[in-house]
């Protein structure tokens, strides 16, 4: 019989995720004992056509990781879908959005005004941007186009399943492999990892007061941290109160607060929302002008609360007015 | 909302309150028994208690359509379970900050404290913020986004109550 085919796609990423699949060490040989990797534009050579000539669902699986926010990135995510059967979203950025997502904060045009002529290393005098399409000799010359917004994958198509992270820690990925091969994957939307709060998990668990007050938030570089009493405990902006469980506690264990990459757990709508009422109702205060006070030391809410998830919120991004007329 | 689908009529601001059912809806109850006139823009919601709002209900109404949300709880000290309205106060104060940074006027998001005798105040209350958010003009989130959001991350998860 012949081996089942797994492929594997990046967009908007950084190269952290494939790093996660060259991280399962020598277990990706018992990978490649298993299937056929048929497509992986960071390690091996196949190219687009290679995808398209493939019949449907030939593929078993895909592992898309990524935001998508470009006309090629959103081809590619429905010709994979066409030809996956099953397509899972590999980590924060194509669960959430990720960190491509905060440019949801901004827009297109900010952004590459930014890029192309604001930033100290560049001269660009002409503000020459790329553009979509150039005409020369030889023909026309094009690029893919930008979108206004970046999306999670399962806004541009059908996501199977989730393998959270930034990176997915390798613990899961292994047993999400297991369990697509011996075909005891759970029910569809399922993120696969614990559905359960990393503070449940926390090695510091036993050093949360029964009731956490916050009178100063601290930020990481601010103090020495003490390296067995909750982070919380000691002022920091941990969000492990709201963070799905799964990552083995990696940033706790290296002395640092929880920052949410794994996303909320199944009863959350929205992560930034809910991380934003679990860190504001700690505030130690009843008083307006004191809690005001408290609060300004969380410079960027934004950034911070929805660090990996701005495109899978509630908002989705920030709010552009409809142009006159409108509804 | 579903008179957000009927186009002809001219626009009227459309507020969600969410009053806590031992002071500020009781209040509310009263300026009803006592025939107090008021804008009719607010659809009001009873919730236990102001500490029962999650900030994902009101991001929620705004993404569903409405215009603003006004918040009502007990005043400060009175709280029936003690403590519930400080830490509504606590979101609320954080969550205008986050709505600033999104680009919605934080003023389109409302808190009073309403002690049940006070129907009067519901009445000047409802009138304030249905002319402030008349002043501010509509918030339209696209539907579309709303469409992708409710199917984003989060809501899609296996048993996931949205």
């Amino acid at each position: 019989m012949s081996k089942p085919k797994v492929g594997f796609y990046w967009c908007a990423a950084c190269g952290g995720c494939e790093e996660a699949i060259v991280d399962l060490n020598e277990d990706i040989l018992k990978v490649v004992d298993a299937v056929d990797i048929v497509f992986w534009p960071v390690a091996l050579d196949f190219k687009k056509e290679d995808v398209e000539k493939m019949q449907d669902k030939e593929m078993a699986v895909c592992f898309v990781n990524g935001a998508v926010r470009s006309s090629e990135q959103g081809e590619m995510a429905k010709l994979l879908r066409k030809k996956a059967g099953v397509l899972i979203a590999f980590g924060s950025c194509s669960h959430m959005g990720g960190i491509p997502g905060l440019a949801n904060f901004t827009t297109k045009e900010a952004i590459l005004e930014n890029s192309y002529s604001q930033t100290p290393s560049t001269v660009n005098p002409e503000k020459t941007l790329p553009q979509e399409s150039f005409k020369v000799k030889e023909g026309t010359l094009t690029l893919p186009s930008l979108w206004k917004t970046v999306k999670t994958l399962d806004q541009v198509v059908d996501v199977d399943y989730y393998l959270p992270g930034c990176p997915p820690p390798v613990d899961l990925i292994n047993k999400a492999l297991g369990a697509i091969l011996e075909g005891k994957l759970p029910a569809k939307g399922t993120v696969l990892a614990p559905d359960k709060a990393l503070c449940q998990d926390c090695p510091r668990k036993e050093s949360k007061p029964e009731k956490l007050a916050i009178k100063e938030f601290k930020r990481p570089h601010e103090i020495l941290i003490e390296t067995d009493k909750c982070l919380l405990a000691q002022g920091l902006l941990c969000l492990g109160a709201v963070t799905r469980s799964g990552c083995g506690s990696v940033c706790i264990n290296g002395n640092m607060p929880c920052t949410g990459c794994l996303g909320p757990t199944s009863h959350v709508i929205d992560y930034g929302a809910k991380a934003l009422s679990s860190i504001a109702s700690l505030v130690g205060s009843n008083d307006e002008a004191e809690i005001a006070a408290i609060l300004d030391k969380i410079a960027d809410p934004g950034g911070t609360f929805f660090r990996y998830s701005l495109p899978a919120s509630l908002l989705h991004r920030t709010y552009q007015p409809a142009k006159e007329g409108g509804k | 909302m579903s008179d957000k689908l009927n186009t002809n009529k001219p626009w009227e601001p459309r507020i969600i309150a969410f009053f806590c059912n031992w002071c500020t809806y009781t209040a509310a109850d009263l300026a009803g028994t006592a025939r107090m006139v008021y804008a009719p823009n607010a659809r009001v919601i009873r919730i236990m208690c102001s500490g029962r709002l999650d900030p994902q209900f009101i991001l929620t109404a705004l993404r569903e359509g409405a215009d603003g949300v006004l918040i009502g709880g007990c005043h400060p000290g009175d709280c029936h379970y003690q403590e519930g309205n400080y830490k509504a106060l606590r979101r609320f104060t954080l969550l205008k900050r986050l709505l600033n940074e999104m680009g919605i006027e934080p003023e389109r998001v409302r808190m009073e404290w309403i002690a049940a005798s006070e129907g009067d105040r519901v009445q000047k209350v409802m009138n304030e913020m249905t002319e402030h958010i008349r002043k501010l003009g509509p918030l339209h989130l696209e539907p579309k986004a709303a469409a992708m959001a409710a199917h984003g991350a989060g809501a899609a998860r296996q048993g996931a109550p949205v």
